[in-house]
């Protein structure tokens, strides 16, 4: 019986620390369900999957392909036509357009070289009228087998670009969250983090079109603006941390007022607008994707998480912070100093906030004192619904990353779910109570 | 025969891994004081706990005159008239005494919940009560302002408001003077001769024989035994509590003080510390003993740089140390246990190894990176030296006793080798076995050469430990006791007060 009980608490020990990988879990398994639906595959890569089909069902057989002139259509074309010349098909012609298109191929191969064992193209082209009748119009072809793309039942949320777009749009967020957990687990808090997402990315467009050469401007050039951006963030909050220790003003005060000045400064720097004169190269951090097919922010993002849990539990740093937040005095008689590491994560706030603002700004190809308008919020319920207390010294990296994963997935879900965006809030705003107060539960 | 006040009866309390009560059972009579002995670890907290509505027992009866009661929130135990004055107040710090004594209660005139608060009534029936148990102060003063004694007064107050007839004080007299312990047994007279019971729960065996009537010790959990007061000898209290026989309270220590290592001359911070001088030697203990407000904590906390001095030298080995921060105290060899080893001394919510590691750091890391092997076994290998007691390294420290708390704020500073060891109050609510392990520990610095200073209220430990005596009162030094085997607890009482 008391082993029982013991077995019961252990786990329950468990769940808490996982508590809200959990959620996170459930959440996926509940979009999974809820959109749940007909795939239809197109373009290259559903061509595959045909060729397969078509050469297994006669060797060496004459193919013609049908298409609509659209670019997946184009694509799946391409693709089919290699597949099957490398399988050993004849491909006796390449219909692009509309039915009547496919009418007069179908026509001339049936007065050239009759004989026709498969036509092919996208779920569109089959579906045309013409190829109904085939056999009665055109007996010289014979009988020949339409293939189309086979369609399957998978939810949309579980598709591969959606899941990319998820990590995509949380990428901005998850950013600041790594900061932010840092400046929480001291005991403190940092407003400031939206508008200097606000302010990095208008000093970062400014420099690239004064001073790189705007449009025209190099790879190094925009390194460099992006630096003197996420330098500036780092000052914003080396400012902060240097007046909450210096005079002791609670960091509350300290970070709003520097949300108002880095929001106005950001403005009066852009005047009002956003900075648009930046050349394409700029958006391969925001856009690209040069790793096996993972946005380039995701990359950056998960570098950033992996470094920060790196910190948080193998460096005298991250101990330094733990032992600040959950007792400060104790720290100081320890050695620790309290100072420092205080005035750091408020630096490592800004200069994060500010890598966010590059990002934020790369994803948009511009800069504008507008970005990052609640983001301080939405970062903090990210950190908070991944289990740190805003009491300070308790709480993960780890945690804040499945925190800002639920959060977007259920933005996501409900985007995928047709919700609009008044709904949306609502329910994120209901969410991070509920997760929140499920957290509490299950730590009593 | 009526039935006893209160009657706790075959209480049972388990925790994932530990089974903190096994059928507990505690009886109190109208009017009786009875001391509730054992290690920290005991079971006493959960028991009191239990009694206070604040923990539910696993199985157990409570009889409340005669009435059986289901305790589940402490407003239920406090309608069964069970007050818990526990070691940390729960007043409220801004609030005056009286606002505190009606806090959640308060005379008022209207709708209950709405009302406007009769000040005028409150004021005056707390002044009434305050005067009863021997308050001087204004019933408006803001608590915090109130010494510790003060606020007890408010606590018991405000049991006596709640109309209490179960009253359970938690180690009472752990943060009060001596002459601020004798009121409070005074008032708790006072109290046993109105009917009240009183359930004291203390690690002082010498107050027992002035205070109480009757002893029951608790021992991993059980009753280990109980006794009248008149028949109770403090050997065989020791041995029901530790389960073992103690040859020496105080354990010997055999070596011969040499050379001034440590030399303090004028130390001053505003009127806190007045000109403190004093020289402590290798191979010996220095206690530096007063009344609570006389600057003996303040000394140590100047020493190690916490707090800044207005004047005054410091010499360690003929080389002047003059810490201006904690770290760099710490850098000269300096190690302090503070007085309030939860507030300052441990990180709570940080397991052991993390606390231990603290002021270690810098030699357990390699470039910022700290090596995990090094740190666990070093942990390891203080865990098991000082015998600390916890489940796991990564066990938080919050879950540890007192003693074992204490330990561990011990070996931060043992693996940092200091030269120079401050103590403050180093065994204040740690149970008499953890007690002697301390001791043990402080005579081995001692006796490797050490510079050891030891402040604390404790004269029967003061006497027992230290080879040489400075006492302070008011920020000086009124007394210094240079051969111990001459002084008294009187003798340095005169000196404290003086």
């Amino acid at each position: 019986m008391i082993a029982l009980r013991q077995a019961l608490a252990l786990l329950r020990g468990r769940l808490h620390e996982l508590g809200m990988a959990w959620v996170l879990l459930a959440l996926c398994v509940l979009f999974s369900v809820l959109t749940w639906s007909e795939q239809q595959p197109s373009g290259a890569a559903a061509a595959d999957a045909i060729a397969e089909r078509i050469l297994a069902a006669t060797p060496h057989p004459r193919v013609l392909v049908a298409i609509r002139d659209v670019p997946d259509d184009v694509a799946l074309a391409d693709r089919l036509v290699d597949r099957l010349r490398s399988g050993g098909a004849t491909v006796v012609a390449v219909a692009k357009g509309g039915p009547k298109d496919a009418r007069d191929a179908l026509g001339r191969v049936a007065a050239e070289t009759p004989g026709l064992d498969a036509i092919a193209g996208s779920a569109a082209s089959m579906a045309w009228g013409v190829f109904a009748d085939v056999g009665t119009d055109f007996p010289a072809l014979g009988a020949p087998a339409l293939v189309r793309p086979r369609s399957y039942r998978w939810p949309n949320f579980l598709k591969a670009e959606n899941l990319l777009n998820i990590a995509n749009q949380i990428a901005v967020i998850a950013i600041l969250a790594v900061g932010m957990t840092l400046v929480i687990l001291t005991g403190g808090i940092d407003l400031s983090v939206g508008s200097i997402i606000a302010l990095a990315s208008v000093v970062t467009a400014i420099v690239i079109r004064d001073r790189c050469g705007g449009v025209a401007a190099g790879p190094g050039g925009m390194v460099v603006a992006g630096l003197v951006g996420i330098a500036v963030g780092a000052a914003c909050g080396a400012v902060s941390g240097g007046v909450v220790v210096a005079f002791g003003i609670p960091p509350f005060i300290a970070t709003l007022a520097m949300m108002l000045v880095a929001g106005g400064t950001a403005s009066l720097l852009a005047r009002g607008e956003s900075v648009y004169q930046l050349p394409d190269g700029f958006m391969w951090l925001g856009r690209g994707a040069d790793l096996v097919g993972i946005p380039n922010a995701v990359v950056a993002m998960l570098t950033l998480y992996a470094l920060a849990q790196f910190t948080m539990t193998r460096t005298t740093f991250g101990r330094w912070v733990l032992a600040v937040g959950g007792n400060r005095e104790a720290a100081r008689l320890s050695g620790v100093p309290v100072s420092a590491t205080l005035v750091a994560a408020y630096v490592l706030s800004g200069a994060l906030a500010a890598l966010g603002g590059v990002v934020m700004a790369s994803q948009l190809k511009s800069g504008s004192p507008n970005f990052g308008q609640m983001y301080e919020l939405f970062t903090i319920a990210a950190v908070v619904v991944g289990g740190t207390s805003l009491a300070g010294g308790e709480g993960s990296i780890v945690g804040t990353l499945v925190g800002a994963l639920v959060t977007a997935v259920i933005n996501n879900g409900m985007n995928l779910l047709g919700i609009e965006s008044y709904t949306q809030r609502v329910v994120l705003g209901l969410v991070i109570l509920g997760a929140v107060l499920l957290d509490r539960l299950r730590r009593r | 025969m009526t039935a006893p006040l209160l009657a706790m009866d075959g209480i049972s309390k388990t925790y994932p891994g530990v089974q903190a009560l096994a059928d507990v059972r505690l009886d109190l009579a109208r009017g009786e004081v009875l001391a509730l002995l054992g290690e920290n670890g005991a079971g006493k907290s959960t028991l009191m706990k239990i009694l206070g509505g604040a923990v539910r027992p696993d199985a157990g009866r409570i009889v409340i005159d005669g009435v059986e009661r289901a305790l589940r929130t402490p407003p239920d135990a406090i309608r069964a008239g069970v007050a818990v004055i526990h070691q940390e107040f729960n007043l409220v710090p801004a609030l005056g005494a009286a606002d505190n004594l009606f806090l959640g209660q308060e005379i008022a005139h209207g709708l209950p919940g709405f009302g406007i608060v009769d000040r005028a009534a409150q004021r005056h029936r707390a002044g009434a009560i305050l005067a009863r148990l021997g308050a001087d102060f204004d019933p408006d003063r803001p608590c915090r302002t109130l010494s510790v004694a003060g606020q007890q007064l408010v606590e018991i107050a405000k049991a006596l408001v709640s109309g209490a007839r179960i009253l359970v004080m938690d180690e009472p007299s752990a943060a009060l003077s001596a002459p601020e312990v004798a009121a409070l047994h005074g008032v708790i007279r006072d109290l046993r001769r109105d009917g009240t019971g009183i359930v004291y729960v203390t690690h002082r065996l010498d107050e027992i024989a002035s205070v109480c009537d009757r002893v029951t010790v608790l021992r991993d959990g059980r009753n280990a035994g109980g006794t009248a007061v008149a028949a109770a000898d403090r050997a065989d209290l020791i041995r029901l509590m530790v389960g073992r026989e103690l040859t020496e309270e105080f354990p010997h220590r055999d070596t011969v003080p040499g050379a001034a290592r440590l030399v303090v001359a004028g130390l001053s911070r505003g009127t806190a510390v007045r000109g403190v001088s004093f020289t402590a030697r290798r191979g010996e203990v220095l206690a530096i003993t007063g009344l609570v407000g006389s600057g003996r904590t303040e000394v140590l906390r100047l020493l190690f740089g916490a707090d800044r001095r207005d004047a005054g030298s410091v010499h360690l080995d003929g080389v002047p140390v003059a810490p201006r921060s904690p770290a760099a105290a710490i850098a000269a060899g300096i190690g302090l246990l503070p007085e309030d080893r939860k507030l300052q001394g441990l990180v709570l919510g940080l397991s052991v190894r993390e606390n231990f590691a603290l002021p270690n750091l810098a030699r357990l890391s390699h470039g910022g990176v700290v090596s995990r092997t090094d740190e666990r076994r070093e942990c390891g290998e203080f865990i098991a030296s000082l015998r600390i007691r916890t489940p796991r390294q990564e066990a938080a420290v919050r879950g540890l006793s007192g003693g074992n708390q204490q330990k561990v704020v011990l070996a931060k500073w043992l693996a940092r080798r200091c030269e120079v060891l401050l103590f403050d109050e180093p065994t204040r609510g740690v149970d008499v076995g953890a007690k002697v392990e301390i001791y043990r520990l402080i005579n081995d610095l001692a006796a490797a050469g050490k510079v050891v200073v030891m402040v604390s209220s404790d004269l029967p430990e003061v006497l027992g430990m230290a080879d040489r005596i400075v006492v302070m009162h008011d920020g000086r030094i009124t007394g210094r006791i240079d051969d111990v085997a001459t002084a008294t607890q009187e003798s340095i009482m005169e000196a404290a007060v003086a």
